[in-house]
Order: C-alpha cells, then sequence, then structure tokens
C-alpha cells in the first residue's frame, strides 16, 4: 500500500485565553474575554514517500505535535491542504485512520482496567480485522517487543517502557502502512529505548513501513532517520539529512586526545580549547583552516600521546547552535 | 494492512460496550456503597410519601402500592438515570487522551453512546436486583399483576435504558465544548431527577408542571415505566411510552451526533 504524505501550507493558529492575574485581573476576564493568538503552525510544507523513516525535531511548542495531529486527522488546519495516500484526513477521518499507526508517548490508547490482551482484542475487534490474520500477527508483535509476560497485567500495572511496548503493539496490530509516533520514547530508560529504536528499525525495514516521529531525543533521530525536519516557531526550517544540518552550522570537528605529559594548547594554531579534564583536552578544529593528519602530527610532535579520537560535536550541539542561529 | 471485515456489523461497538460493561461489573464497593445508599432513601421516601398521604389518603393521586412499585424501582435504577457525566470521559476530555479515541476508526459519537450504554445499565444491574430482591421479599413491593404487565414494564425499562444513554451521550458530547463538567453535573443533577419522578412522584406534581412533563424526555426514564408496573398506567398506554421514548432517542441521538460531529472539526487537542 503507498502512503505518500503531501502538505502544503499548512497553518494553524489557537487562541489562546489570557487571563491577567489576581481575583480583579479573573473578573475583568470574565466581562471581557482577551484572546491571544498563536500560530503553531504558519505554513509547513513537505512530502513524504512510502517506506520514508522521518524525524521531526524542534524545540517545545514549534509545531510538531500540531503537524502530527493535522496528518491524522484529529486537528483540522486552518489553512493549506494535506493529502495522505490520497485521502484529506480530517474529511475522511475514520476511513484514514483504519490504515494509519498512531502513538503518543504520553498518552495512553490501551484500556486502563482491562488486561493488555483484552486491549488487543478490543482493538482487533474495532478495526474489525479477520480473527485468524489478527492473531497471527499479534503472536508476531508480542515475540518481537518480547510481550509475553505482560499479556495479562491491567494497564495501570504496567511500567512506562512496558506499557510503551504494548501500545506500539496495539498501534501497529491492524498492519498499517503508516506509523506516527509522538515522543515515543519519552520518559523511557536506555535499555527500553533501545529496544524500541531497534524494534522500529526493523519494522522500517523489513515491512517498508513508512514513520515519521517527533522527537526530543536526538539520539533516536541519529539511530533511526536518515531525514531530519526541523520545525520551529510553526515555520519547516531545514529538511535534510543529519551530515546537511550539521554543515549548516558548523563545519567544527573535536579531537580528544590523553596526555602523557603537558602541552599549551596556545602553540597549536587554529585550534580552541573545548574542555580540559587532567590530561585529557578536548579541542575544536575547522577542517578547512587545519586538517586532522596535520593537527595530531603536530600534537604528537609537542607531547607524548596516549589515545586519540577525532569526531564531529554532538547532534544536541549542533541543533541549539541551529535554534540560536534562528531566533534573532 | 489487514482486509476488514464487513459483514459483522456492530461488531465494534458490542466489544465497547462489553469492555466497559465488564469493567463496570468489577466495582464492587461502589455496587455496595450505592445499594447501601439506595435502601436507605427508599426507606425515607417511602417513610415521607406516607405522612404525605395519611393526611387526606382520598386526595393522593396513587394508591399506596403503586407508590410503593414506583419508589423501589426507582431506587434501583437510580444509577440508570443520566444525572451525571461519565467520570472516565470527563478525563479523556480534560486530559486530552481523546486524542486516542480519534485514532480509531469509529466515530466519537458512537463510541462515546457505546461507553455511556455500559455505564447507565451495569451500575443499576449490579445495584438494583439485589436490592430489588430485599424490596420483594421485605419491602412491601408487590409483583407485577401479570405476565403482561412485566413484559410490558421490561420493555419500557429497555426503552428508558436507550433513552438514559442518549441523553447521557449528549451531555458528555456538550463537554467537548465546556470542558468543565460542573456546570452540566450541577444543572443535569436537579433537572433530571425532579423532571424523571425521582423526587417526587410525577402525579403528585401541580396539574400545570405535569402538562410539560407529558412532553419532555424524563418522564421515560422512570415515571412511565415504573407507573406501568404499579398498574397506575394502563397496560394500553406502553404503546404511546415506546412511541415517546423512541421519539426523544432519535431527537437527542441526532443533536448529539451533530453536536460531536462540530466539536471535532473545532477540537483542539493540547500540550504533548
Amino acid at each position: 500500500m503507498t502512503c505518500a504524505i503531501r502538505a502544503e501550507e499548512l497553518r494553524k493558529t489557537f487562541r489562546v485565553r489570557e487571563t491577567a492575574s489576581g481575583l480583579g485581573g479573573t473578573l475583568r476576564s470574565l466581562l471581557r474575554p482577551r484572546y491571544r493568538e498563536v500560530h503553531a503552525l504558519a505554513g509547513v510544507s513537505f512530502a513524504l514517500e512510502p517506506g520514508e523513516m522521518v524525524g521531526f525535531i524542534g524545540p517545545n511548542g514549534a509545531g510538531k505535535s500540531t503537524t502530527i495531529k493535522i496528518l491524522s486527522g484529529i486537528l483540522v488546519p486552518d489553512g493549506g491542504t494535506c493529502t495522505v495516500g490520497g485521502l484529506v484526513p480530517w474529511e475522511r477521518r475514520v476511513e484514514h485512520v483504519a490504515r494509519l499507526g498512531v502513538v503518543f508517548g504520553q498518552r495512553t490508547q490501551l484500556w486502563w482496567d482491562l488486561p493488555v490482551t483484552e486491549s488487543f482484542d478490543l482493538l482487533a475487534d474495532i478495526y474489525r480485522l479477520d480473527r485468524a490474520r489478527a492473531a497471527r500477527r499479534r503472536q508476531e508483535l508480542v515475540g518481537r517487543l518480547d510481550l509475553g509476560p505482560l499479556l495479562d497485567v491491567p494497564v495501570r500495572q504496567l511500567s512506562l517502557g512496558q506499557r510503551m511496548r504494548c501500545e506500539l503493539a496495539a498501534a501497529l496490530l491492524h498492519e498499517p502502512g503508516l506509523l506516527f509516533l509522538d515522543e515515543p520514547t519519552i520518559g523511557l530508560d536506555a535499555p527500553a529505548k533501545l529496544a524500541i529504536r531497534e524494534f522500529l528499525r526493523s519494522l522500517n525495514r523489513e515491512q517498508g513501513v513508512t514513520v515519521i516521529l517527533t522527537t526530543h531525543d536526538l539520539d533516536d533521530v541519529e539511530a533511526l532517520c536518515r531525514r531530519l525536519v526541523v520545525i520551529h516557531h510553526g515555520r519547516l526550517l531545514f529538511d535534510g539529512d543529519l551530515d546537511g544540518l550539521r554543515a549548516r552550522v558548523t563545519s567544527e570537528r573535536r579531537l580528544t586526545v590523553d596526555l602523557d605529559g603537558d602541552l599549551d594548547p596556545a602553540r597549536l594554531p587554529g585550534v580552541t580549547v573545548v574542555a580540559r579534564e587532567g590530561r585529557r583536552l578536548v579541542l575544536a578544529f575547522d577542517p578547512a583552516t587545519v586538517s586532522a593528519p596535520e593537527l595530531i602530527a603536530r600534537l604528537a610532535a609537542l607531547a607524548p600521546v596516549r589515545d586519540l579520537t577525532v569526531e564531529a560535536p554532538p547532534i544536541e550541539e549542533i541543533v541549539a547552535g541551529f535554534y540560536r542561529g534562528l531566533d534573532p | 494492512m489487514i482486509p476488514r471485515q464487513p459483514a459483522t456489523i456492530g461488531r465494534p461497538e458490542l466489544a465497547l460496550f462489553l469492555a466497559r460493561f465488564r469493567t463496570l461489573v468489577q466495582y464492587r464497593a461502589a455496587a455496595a456503597a450505592g445499594f447501601v445508599t439506595q435502601l436507605f432513601w427508599g426507606v425515607i421516601r417511602l417513610a415521607i410519601l406516607a405522612a404525605f398521604i395519611d393526611g387526606a389518603p382520598a386526595a393522593s393521586p396513587m394508591t399506596p402500592s403503586a407508590i410503593i412499585a414506583y419508589v423501589w424501582l426507582s431506587q434501583a435504577c437510580f444509577a440508570m438515570l443520566p444525572w451525571n457525566l461519565d467520570p472516565e470521559i470527563l478525563a479523556l476530555v480534560r486530559s486530552g487522551n481523546v486524542a486516542g479515541e480519534l485514532v480509531r476508526p469509529l466515530g466519537l459519537y458512537r463510541q462515546w453512546f457505546c461507553r455511556c450504554l455500559a455505564a447507565r445499565t451495569a451500575p443499576p444491574l449490579l445495584r438494583g436486583i439485589p436490592l430489588l430482591a430485599i424490596a420483594w421479599t421485605a419491602g412491601d413491593l408487590p409483583l407485577p399483576a401479570g405476565v403482561a404487565t412485566a413484559a410490558a414494564w421490561l420493555a419500557a425499562l429497555a426503552g428508558a435504558a436507550l433513552l438514559c444513554a442518549t441523553f447521557a451521550t449528549l451531555m458528555n458530547v456538550c463537554l467537548l465544548f465546556t470542558l468543565s463538567g460542573d456546570g452540566i453535573n450541577g444543572l443535569m443533577a436537579a433537572v433530571v431527577t425532579l423532571g424523571s419522578g425521582l423526587i417526587l412522584p410525577l402525579p403528585f406534581l401541580p396539574d400545570g408542571w405535569q402538562r410539560v412533563l407529558e412532553i419532555l424526555p424524563f418522564r421515560g426514564m422512570v415515571d412511565a415505566p415504573f407507573r406501568l408496573y404499579g398498574g397506575d398506567l394502563p397496560l394500553t398506554a406502553l404503546g404511546s411510552i415506546l412511541a415517546h421514548q423512541a421519539a426523544w432517542i432519535l431527537i437527542l441521538g441526532a443533536a448529539g451526533w451533530w453536536l460531536c460531529r462540530a466539536a471535532e472539526r473545532r477540537m483542539t487537542v493540547q500540550g504533548g
């Protein structure tokens, strides 16, 4: 099934009621409410091909979740057009969501008081799935997400990591070709994050499921998405791969070196010290002015080197630098 | 995508209803508390009405046995009355988890109707059956006059359950506009308990009020089925009772469905 997504000039404005502080302010706004307009989306356009896995990042309030909600058919935009697999999501919502899996990291879609297995049965009924095929699919998901021991536990008693695995299975029972994940790893510990990433990667590779995920965890993006979309103040500011984003912000590289002696970094031209801990030195340099082999050769001539690594700055810093460059 | 089975009409709705029904039946403490409360208020209501009638027995619009039937049946079915919002729906709306319902391939109104139907049938069954058992054995509640009366009562009761669920769904849909349930709960608790005859059997109210209440939907929730049981209304009234209920189910259902659609179009799922 093809589930190409086309979004053009999506706009959404929320009216936020403003109340002045104190009792007087409350009374005044009771008589004459004042509203402020918040432009959650101010014209966002993008296109996705089937089988892509794209990460949406941006600061809080940037418009990521609004975009996902519009694509899911939950929100109606004020302007712009959007089709998902040929359908306008909010016009044919019921038909649209039948082929869509959605996981909201901060909300649950399972039945709080029912055991996991009953939630799955219920979903099979709601989606009117063929029973034999649904049972096979369920078996597969239970195996891959290791849900066996959780099936008889009421949802309210699951840990967050366990619940998130169950949410993923619930969103995929009906074999959707398209999966939206709104902050799927929020609040999870490292092993749980890794398990979910591994699962998503294989889902995308082996079954060709198109995945859009929003996240603040840039490791998610680095581990999963070849393509990255940055949204800020309701606008799409970057659409490309991580290397492209890096190039936009900085060409800087980092050299971390463990020394066996003392070194005065001032004797290395074109280099700034990022950190110094004991005999470990983190240096930043621009490969355009000084190449890595050149720098290493000079360094080795000045002091005995025990170990060294060269790497790009961490993605958090790149993105933080990118956001900084955007705000006037 | 797994091919969907179009032949099984009502499968999602039935599953949702049963899931909620099963959950509600688990709440034993609430059922026990409701049972005791309903029993207590039943005794009080009967005592008040008895004192009321003793002053001028000839002026009473209902026979004592019809009053006893009316009071005990309405106590047993108290939880069926749509006088409050579904706390789960309230939580869904306030937390934004309603987004989870919107990504399911089923209209929101249908999903909520199934919830409301479960909420208006499971608790009264759980509390009402033991209460009726006690009222039958120890509380002078007469059995229905015959099989025909019992059948008519059950038919009107089923209509009442559907009417209550439709009304409750409409109330819960209003929540999508108000976001807070305090106003709806406060208003409806007064209107529904009075209009349905739960506070005072409707025949005791002034004639002018009765003419209005004859038309309003609330009569079909308590008053009509239970007067049928006690013989205060003749069996021939069943047709008009069912027609009155059906008309209001259609009107309230259409209103709820339309409001729900309007709300879905302007809904803002905030945060996160």
